[in-house]
């Protein structure tokens, strides 16, 4: 049986991400209240982007799960990206 | 970590347990996703109107529940590190302070929502179809993606009651605590979909 192996995360090390992800949401508003236009979007992406990436990684312990499981969240994450590929291929050609 | 008993343990995995939990996680990541989709496409399609109605929000109470739930994604880590170092009463405390959160985001959301109800702006309005085009996309996509991330909050809060009940009554102890593992894995995924969802619908420039 395999049963509770998972790591325990230190009570610093949560507190520490929340820190950064709190930076990263600051960073976010402050980067998007000067008008960037296209620039805006991907800076807001971006940093979105990296603050999933520590949540998944931090608080959903997916740094310590196995390589199985985390194979398959970026799959996701890639069939996502071709998704959204293809509709805006159709999109821009139609 | 004390050692473990494994004779009188029940039959169970908790790895396939969690599996299962990650494979529920996906389609409903794939959910927002399609609905990301529609709005990416009709946001290229409609700009300015995306970036007007955007303007209608309050980024202020956008960033306070933003905060609210980056908080409360912690805390509902935390009460998973403190069962696994066998701290029941502090689980049962961050558990408690993960609901609060959960409770003070639908608090604001129902004041936001509020607001725009009293001019007149929700689904089925009459004033909703009178709106240009673009315009009635960006808000029938806000209510509808914030309405159905609000009902995952709900959700979310039904499952850690669930848990807090059972961590109470050591049903969830620290060599058996997926149920919490789980209960924690839907509460973070609820604030990864509103990481995406604050800067495109609030801060679109």
């Amino acid at each position: 049986m395999a049963n509770n192996t998972s790591h325990t995360t230190e009570y610093r090390v949560l507190a520490r991400v929340l820190l950064v992800l709190m930076f990263l949401t600051l960073l976010t508003i402050s980067v998007t209240s000067y008008n960037l236009a296209a620039f805006g979007v991907t800076v807001a992406l971006l940093i979105a982007g990296t603050k999933g990436f520590l949540v998944l990684t931090y608080f959903m312990h997916l740094k310590y799960e196995s390589l199985l499981l985390r194979i398959l969240v970026a799959l996701i994450f890639v069939l996502y990206a071709v998704i959204i590929l293809i509709t805006f291929i159709d999109y821009a050609y139609r | 970590m004390s050692e473990k008993i494994p004779h009188i343990e029940a039959h169970r995995d908790d790895d396939a347990q969690k599996l299962g939990m990650w494979l529920f996680i996906f389609t409903e990541l794939l959910l927002f996703g399609g609905l990301f989709l529609v709005y990416s496409v009709f946001r290229a399609k409609y700009p300015a109107n995306f970036h007007e109605g955007s303007l209608e929000l309050s980024v202020t109470i956008g960033a306070i529940n933003t905060i609210v739930l980056l908080i409360s994604s912690m805390t509902v880590a935390m009460a998973l590190t403190a069962i696994q170092k066998n701290n029941q009463k502090l689980a049962m405390i961050f558990i408690s302070i993960t609901l609060f959160m959960a409770a003070a985001f639908l608090f604001n959301k129902v004041f936001e929502w509020g607001a725009k109800f009293e001019h007149g702006l929700y689904p089925g309005s009459k004033l909703m179809p009178l709106l240009d085009r673009g315009h009635l996309l960006y808000f029938s996509l806000y209510f509808f993606m914030t309405g159905l991330h609000a009902l995952h909050i709900i959700v979310g809060m039904v499952l850690l009651i669930i848990c807090l009940i059972r961590v109470k009554s050591g049903k969830i102890h620290f060599q058996k605590y997926t149920q919490l593992e789980n209960g924690a894995l839907y509460w973070h995924l609820v604030d990864l979909i509103w990481i995406f969802l604050f800067p495109l619908m609030y801060l679109i420039t």
